[in-house]
């Protein structure tokens, strides 16, 4: 392992430059370093004008993704060393696809109207008083969604995504599986309400099942499954409404599709 | 100046700032309602919360029982009506929470379940695996979605409260993708902010915390509360200080010394048992298992490594399939951060800065004295938790005093006119200090980043897990020097967009203001009580000392402690016990109040 590595930081501010450059910078290696070390070494003993963001260094907060050698990658997860070989280089640049404010800082603005768009909320036609406790849900109903609960909005999905570089308003993996989150949940009653959006030409037939959500997820989350999961039950539903109609009230689903 | 008014502000938007947002729009929901927050709400440090949320919940236990494991825990220097309604408010916040959505770990008949803590008597922890406060954050983030009178402020940094006519009438704030520089008035403000880990070197803590809005208040005119107690959680991993969740040893993890030896039955913490027992062994309370470390090191019974002495956990007589179902995060966490495997490894752990019992003096309702400033959550001190919390009480403390403190701001605003003219000349002078001492400043000597070590190391040196006279009152000195020194800094970075070097320094700043009314509540309090242990005054003194310590700022910038009597409610102050003997409740003494 080198002692030393050479960072290069993609540099732009709207203010001074007309285009993104980059810039190097020679940082020490230490086996516990992650990347986010390498940027916090420079931002306080080097050039404190380099702007990116960070906070919990654990992995659990969602600020820190970054394309590292061209790969979405949250920097407090991705440890310097195993890029420090003889004279190689580490690139650090902002997520790809989206706007950039500043150095590595991306515009957020847009993923969040995105993430809004598909209620991401519990949804009920009845709410009983809190007096008569908990909605019961059994331990392999909530199994049934779990994994697409732990989404920390990191966005390294939209950075992978070949559909979200191509078509700006596609909603993108995360806000998908953020539906189907609640879709899943055994206390949820909103799925019709989410369906107006993604059984949309923006919602999820604007995948093309690339997988590379799955692929970069910090977290394990399988938005690329959710999508199919969601293609495979609008498309019955579209099926099932011309097979029993008036049983299947998911209308949305099938006024879209056919519109696909 | 550009600005914009709202109702009820709220700065900061973790799990109190969230849930305070919420209780305000079911108050009227044509109230108007800011969260200012200087993150993405989900970056909040919320979302590291892992073990768990304290509520009673099952039929073998009772509010009392929670109180008083709450009050014993906090060394009776808790203020017990506050202990008594966060207790009976706790479950029906947590179940309101289920109703929003929250995944809840369960039982098989598909009932909540509830896991072991450290300091409680029953299970009554709530937990979903063990990333509690990344669920709770989202599913109240989530569900402030659906509310439109909640109007969202992102990434955008308060740096002063405006006060005119005796009351808090709004804050300024930059806006950090423009760099502009903003009134935004209110007729209540609630600080939700968290904590200030940072002000330590080796902390749980994100690089968010700050202390900002202690240091808001505290200058605003707002006193602070108890900030001596400053909690060491038992379990951090070296170097990175990343947590590792009391819920580990709830489930049964060992703490074992360099030769392999459950070394906290030496600390009168009972006896070793294979299977966890509550309120003993490693499920005694966070301040005493730091401290029994700190003895440890000192009989040279710890592992020394490149960062600092270490003992091990062990989780590895748990299983994997255990590990997995309850510890995903833990295992998670050790694999990708420590390189091993606690289902076969030991995990190397030390004490770690991790929650700030002091903060913002607030009543019941989070209501400050400063008229129009509420606070709740990590920044205030209700107190519920005294001189040492209990783990897993700080998440449910978010909500009760989050909802409360929405709902009392919200009823305040009512009364309320629209803050006049007065305050905008206040905030243009704070765009000027902004401008002129940071943004524009040249020719300064002082790095951000040297004075922020500096005090690091000053305030861990004198009010670390053990404290004494000598050390803190030479960290007073150092601290005045170094308050000297910030006025001399100097920044690299004098753009306007997304300036995070300008939010450094202010940061810097506040957490400067916040190391001090630690360092002078420590200096101050000469006995010893709970996570506060001066080695020159071991005893605890309840004639002098039970009280809460209040620090305010004067004129000329120096500081004050003055002493609250505490409230006591039903519990007499007692001893602390733990371990086997620890079924025996305190014997009642006589109370004797300080002035």
């Amino acid at each position: 392992m080198a002692d030393k590595i050479i960072l290069e930081v993609a540099r732009y501010s709207p203010e001074r430059d007309a285009k993104p450059s980059f810039q190097s910078y020679e940082v020490p290696v230490y086996k516990e370093w992650v990347v986010l070390d390498a940027l916090n070494y420079i931002k306080d003993q080097v050039d404190g004008s380099l702007t990116y963001r960070w906070s919990c260094r654990m992995g659990i907060c969602g600020s820190c993704g970054m394309m590292v050698n061209g790969e979405p990658k949250l920097t407090c997860a991705t440890f310097l060393s195993s890029y420090a070989h003889n004279g190689s280089k580490v690139r650090v640049e902002p997520l790809r696809y989206f706007p950039v404010v500043r150095d590595l800082v991306t515009e957020l603005s847009d993923f969040l109207v995105k993430l809004t768009k598909v209620k991401p909320w519990l949804i009920r036609h009845d709410e009983p008083p809190l007096t008569q406790g908990e909605f019961l849900q059994t331990p392999d109903q909530l199994d049934r969604y779990k994994q697409f609960s732990m989404c920390i909005n990191c966005t390294l999905c939209y950075a992978a995504c070949p559909v979200v570089g191509l078509d700006p308003v596609f909603v993108g993996p995360a806000a998908i599986a953020l539906a189907q989150r609640y879709n899943m949940d055994s206390r949820d009653q909103g799925t019709e309400e989410r369906t107006a959006v993604l059984a949309h030409p923006e919602g999820i037939w604007g995948c093309t099942f690339v997988g590379e959500c799955t692929r970069v997820c910090p977290k394990h989350v399988d938005p690329a499954g959710a999508i199919q999961q969601y293609k495979l039950k609008a498309a019955l539903d579209w099926v099932k409404s011309f097979v029993m109609p008036g049983e299947h009230k998911s209308k949305d689903v099938r006024s879209e599709a056919a519109n696909d | 100046m550009e600005a914009s008014s709202h109702d009820v502000l709220l700065v900061g938007g973790g799990g109190a700032g969230l849930r305070a947002a919420i209780a305000a729009a079911e108050v009227n929901l044509k109230l108007s309602i800011a969260v200012v927050s200087k993150v993405y709400p989900m970056r909040s440090h919320t979302v590291s919360a892992e073990g768990g949320a304290a509520g009673v919940a099952k039929s073998d236990d009772s509010l009392d029982e929670h109180c008083y494991d709450t009050i014993s825990g906090g060394d009776w220097l808790c203020d017990q009506d506050a202990v008594e309604a966060f207790v009976k408010e706790a479950p029906q916040e947590l179940l309101q929470l289920e109703r929003w959505g929250c995944p809840w770990s369960r039982e098989p008949d598909g009932h909540i379940a509830v896991r072991a803590f450290g300091g409680m008597k029953k299970r009554r922890t709530w937990f979903a695996a063990d990333k509690t406060g990344f669920h709770m954050l989202h599913t109240l983030f989530q569900t402030t979605l659906k509310y439109p009178p909640i109007t969202r402020y992102d990434e955008w940094f308060v740096t002063k409260l405006l006060v005119d006519d005796g009351r808090v009438q709004g804050v300024v704030a930059i806006e950090l993708m423009s760099g502009k520089i903003r009134a935004i008035t209110a007729k209540a403000v609630i600080l939700c902010t968290g904590g200030c880990g940072r002000v330590f070197p080796f902390t749980t803590n994100a690089n968010i915390k700050n202390g900002d809005g202690m240091a808001l208040a505290y200058r605003a005119g707002a006193p602070l509360k108890d900030m001596e107690f400053v909690q060491y959680h038992p379990t951090g991993l070296p170097f990175t200080g990343i947590l590792i969740t009391e819920a580990a040893r709830a489930e049964g993890g060992y703490m074992l010394n360099k030769d392999g030896y459950r070394y906290l039955q030496d600390y009168n913490l009972g006896t070793p048992q294979p299977k966890p027992v509550l309120r003993s062994m490693e499920l005694g309370p966070r301040d005493r298992l730091s401290q029994a470390f700190v003895k440890e090191d000192q009989k040279g019974r710890t592992i020394q490594t490149p960062y600092g002495p270490i003992v091990h956990l062990d989780l590895r007589h748990l299983g994997e399939k255990l590990i997995n179902a309850k510890l995903p995060f833990v295992r998670e966490l050790c694999q990708k951060y420590q390189n091993i495997d606690p289902v076969r490894e030991l995990i190397p752990v030390r004490p770690v800065v991790h929650y700030m019992m002091g903060g913002v003096s607030t009543d019941i309702d989070g209501a400050t004295p400063l008229a129009g400033l509420y606070a709740a959550g990590e920044v205030a001190c209700v107190s519920i938790n005294g001189a040492n919390r209990l783990g897993s009480n700080s998440l449910p403390e978010c909500l009760v005093f989050g909802a409360r403190a929405g709902r009392a701001a919200a009823a305040y605003a009512a009364t309320q006119q629209v803050p006049d003219g007065k305050v905008f000349a206040q905030a243009n002078d704070e765009r000027r200090r902004l401008e002129t001492q940071f943004l524009f400043r040249t020719g300064g000597h002082e790095r951000i980043a040297t004075i922020r070590e500096e005090m690091q190391k000053t305030v861990e040196t004198s009010a670390g897990i053990y404290r004494e006279h000598a050390s803190l009152a030479k960290a007073t000195h150092q601290l005045r020097e170094l308050q000297r020194r910030f006025g001399d800094i100097s920044l690299d970075d004098h753009s306007r967009t997304f300036n995070t070097e300008l939010e450094s320094a202010l940061e810097l700043g506040f957490m400067l203001d916040v190391a001090e009314s630690i360092v002078q509540c420590a200096l101050h309090r000469t006995e010893s009580r709970g996570a506060h242990q001066r080695t020159d005054y071991p005893a605890r003194d309840d004639n002098k000392f039970l009280a809460h310590s209040i620090v305010s700022r004067n004129f000329d910038g120096s500081s004050r402690v003055e002493y609250l009597p505490v409230k006591i409610t039903r519990w007499a102050p007692g001893e602390r016990v733990y371990g086997e003997t620890s079924k025996e409740q305190s014997k009642s003494t006589p109370i004797r109040q300080a002035v």
